[in-house]
């Protein structure tokens, strides 16, 4: 048995996190929210040249072929650093999907320039109030155009392109729509997460093309969602993990009546819980990882769990960490609410915590039941 | 990632296997037997002694001292195989190889090893642990049994708790003060106790359970040669940690939640069932993904012993959620079921297997490793902080309040 990475799979690792610590350390997240930037550019040039964006790209489409376990990897490394580049939404949703679900003409449009970071896509999935759920969308496909609203929709700022959740005649459905068409009106929306904007995207008529014909129904759907909530799990993975290293180091730091505050059961015990749940998040994530690839029947269960496991993880070890800052924590200057913020994103957009109790539920043999 | 065996591994399972078919069945306890103590004991014994006979007794202990000098890997993989038999498996067998005999073959002499260790692989000596007291559990070097000198034995008076199958076991593992005038750890002294000795008097504990697994010991004036003192006086301490510190890695626990979400279906509710309250589904779901997360970080630790790195504290991670997963998840099963789990009128096999959990669960907590214990080993080892302060530091022993 190994049940660990690869060698390879660590020095992509080592290799993402070097470029995230020299590029986008805290202070450069402070620069662009003050500039009210989109993203990072110069970041995305750089994880872009590396070969990062095109990792679990296919060769003939100019990426690197590599699986989910190695993109997990990199999204580790982003939620570490809480990058400000659309890699969640180009890559892990709209490259995946049309990879996944896209004709030969889809992907040949989409991926080459997906993997290099030319055009950014995104997944527009939710419906405001009514969010997002598999039988769901208002959001209608029909004489090749697509017509409705989608809100909010991560870093579509910046994409010129979208994988739209949507209906044919009621069924369930994904098309590949251009979001540069003068079809698609995008409106800014104030989002909770400062280095993520959301926008509102209208659909008036806007061209599009239908997904695979096999996407016509729910459960590819949300197949599709587990393997993209693997990479959250990832990614909601490096922020807990930062925020554990975080507060261990400011509390070693900190003196507090005359001893470390480290020293304090209060804080070891915290800490110890949180470095357990976040080890455990860990290892439904490396075993939703490998099923990815290697066992989709198992898919649904490893994601629900790494899912499940993974947001409790981040969620403890965001609030946890501007708590042991104390005072300093609820300042812009210190760095604990870039995770406080982002932890809240990975934990809604793919759904909340009851979708995926449910779907983890209604996977274990005896207890099928209709999904709500 | 792989899930597969190495080579090596699979070529030890395929043998192992082999060598179970063979020998296993003739040991097996009939599903649901319950034997009194003594035949359960002699099963163990006869089973003991199958295992030396085909080479497998003691797989971890060095060849020098008779074991098979196996790797930590082998153990496993047989420890995996021979779950698969209902077997006579007791502390009264575990505490003899996986303690004592560490200990003798560490810090023993030659006339202690060649006393101790064969008969013991053989499952012919049988062994329980007297270390925890009534004051000194998670804090084990306070304890307070007094031996003194005499002549050519010492004299041992004292009680000690918590000792497992004590009522039938031949020796006893046991740490005493010898001298109370140095600070406490350096005062310990280790010693092999006959249990059948005058003085020794071993009283089973009425446990919360009903049961009465443990014992508590007294000594009275027990005469202890001083051939069966183990290491020097002083060295107690260090002999307690070759006991303590010896690499485990637990085999992982069995899933229990889709048993608990097979009981929420069969808990009725409003027309449908409790699973179908998603408050219900929550809550489960949540139980199991640590519960399979915790099957994966076992996996991941056994990795890292199969390439020689030691998981140290990591390996109490397991512990930690174990206890308390088996507490929380059989109090809301409980609550699942509802007044119903209070007295059963129907069925009730389920619902007092869920009791016995939630009692148990608490036991678990404590034993081997208080998850405070737990707690301040994983932030001190794994993440680097601060040992505790301590009161008693540099004090000597009589002079600690």
């Amino acid at each position: 048995m190994n049940f660990d990475l690869a060698e390879e799979q660590k020095m992509l690792a080592e290799q993402a996190r070097g470029l995230l610590a020299e590029l986008s350390p805290p202070d450069r997240l402070r620069e662009l929210i003050d500039g009210n930037a989109e993203s990072d550019e110069q970041l995305w040039r750089a994880v872009a040249e590396l070969g990062f964006l095109g990792a679990s790209i296919s060769e003939e489409y100019g990426g690197l072929g590599l699986g989910a376990l190695d993109l997990g990897v990199i999204s580790e490394e982003m939620g570490r650093a809480v990058a400000a580049v659309p890699f969640y939404a180009s890559i892990v949703c709209a490259a995946d999907a049309i990879q996944t679900f896209g004709g030969a003409d889809q992907k040949e449009v989409w991926l080459p320039r997906l993997a290099s970071g030319d055009t950014v896509g995104t997944l527009a999935h939710a419906e405001g109030r009514q969010g997002w759920w598999p039988r769901g969308a208002g959001v209608s496909f029909e004489n090749g155009t697509v017509s409705g609203i989608k809100t909010p929709v991560g870093d579509a700022g910046l994409a010129e392109m979208a994988v739209v959740y949507c209906n044919v005649k009621g069924v369930p459905a994904l098309a590949a729509v251009d979001l540069t068409s003068d079809r698609v009106k995008r409106r800014k929306l104030d989002s909770f997460d400062q280095l993520r904007a959301h926008y509102a995207i209208e659909f008036h008529d806007a061209p599009a093309s239908l997904l695979d014909a096999s996407v016509d129904d729910e459960e590819a759907i949300r197949s599709l969602i587990d393997r993209i909530s693997v990479q959250t799990s990832f990614e909601a993975v490096g922020g807990a993990e930062a925020c554990v290293y975080m507060a261990r180091d400011y509390a070693m730091d900190r003196q507090i009546f005359g001893r470390p505050l480290a020293s304090y059961q209060a804080i070891k015990h915290k800490l110890a819980d949180i470095l357990v749940a976040t080890e455990f998040a860990r290892s439904n994530a490396f075993f939703a990882g490998w099923a990815s690839d290697n066992s989709p029947d198992d898919l649904a269960v490893a994601a629900s769990a790494a899912r499940l496991s993974a947001s409790n993880a981040y969620e403890q070890a965001a609030r946890e960490n501007l708590q042991i800052h104390g005072g300093i924590g609820y300042t812009f200057e210190a760095d604990c609410h870039f995770h406080y913020r982002r932890e809240r994103t990975l934990a809604l957009t793919l759904g909340p915590r009851q979708y995926w109790a449910d779907r983890l539920v209604g996977q274990i043999p005896g207890n099928q039941m209709e999904a709500a | 990632m792989d899930f597969n065996d190495t080579a090596e591994e699979a070529e030890f399972r395929s043998e192992v296997k082999a060598w179970l078919a063979a020998h296993a069945p003739a040991h097996e306890l009939p599903d649901g037997a319950v034997l009194d103590d003594s035949e359960e004991v002699a099963r163990g014994k006869a089973w003991q002694r199958e295992l030396y006979d085909g080479g497998y007794a003691g797989i971890l202990l060095p060849k020098s001292l008779g074991g098979r000098g196996g790797t930590i890997i082998e153990a496993v993989v047989f420890d995996e195989e021979e779950r698969k038999y209902n077997l006579p498996k007791g502390p009264y067998i575990g505490i003899g190889l996986g303690m004592a005999l560490p200990v003798i073959g560490k810090h023993g002499t030659e006339d202690q090893i060649r006393k101790f260790v064969e008969p013991t692989l053989k499952g012919e000596l049988t062994w329980c642990q007297l270390f925890s007291e009534p004051a000194a559990g998670s804090d084990l070097a306070a304890v307070r049994t007094r031996a003194i000198k005499d002549g050519d034995a010492y004299v041992v008076n004292g009680q000690k708790v918590w000792s497992s199958w004590a009522h039938h076991s031949d020796w006893g593992i046991l740490v005493v003060r010898t001298d109370p005038k140095v600070v406490k750890h350096k005062g310990l002294t280790f010693f092999v106790l006959d249990m059948k000795s005058p003085g020794v008097d071993v009283r089973p504990i009425r446990q919360i359970s009903g049961a009465s697994d443990f014992n508590e010991t007294f000594l009275t004036d027990v005469r202890v040669p001083e051939d069966c003192r183990i290491g020097a006086e002083g060295e107690g301490w260090a002999c307690c940690m070759t006991v303590l510190m010896g690499e485990r890695l637990n085999q992982g626990e069995e899933g229990r939640i889709e048993e608990l979400m097979q009981y929420a279906a069969q808990t009725p509710r409003d027309g449908a069932t409790a699973l179908d309250d998603p408050a219900v589904r929550l809550s489960l779901a949540t139980a199991y993904a640590e519960e399979r997360a915790a099957k994966y970080f076992q996996a991941r630790l056994r990795t890292m012993v199969s390439r020689g790195e030691n998981p140290g504290a990591l390996a109490s991670m397991m512990k930690l959620t174990y206890a308390s997963r088996l507490q929380k998840t059989s109090g809301l099963a409980m609550e699942i079921r509802g007044t119903d789990a209070l007295a059963p009128d129907s069925d009730a096999v389920a619902t007092r297997e869920i009791w016995h959990d939630y009692i148990w669960s608490t036991a678990l907590r404590i034993a081997g490793g208080a998850d405070e214990v737990l707690r301040n080993q994983i932030s001190e080892r794994v993440l680097g902080m601060p040992g505790e302060m301590r009161a008693d530091k540099g004090v000597p022993f009589d002079q600690l309040k």
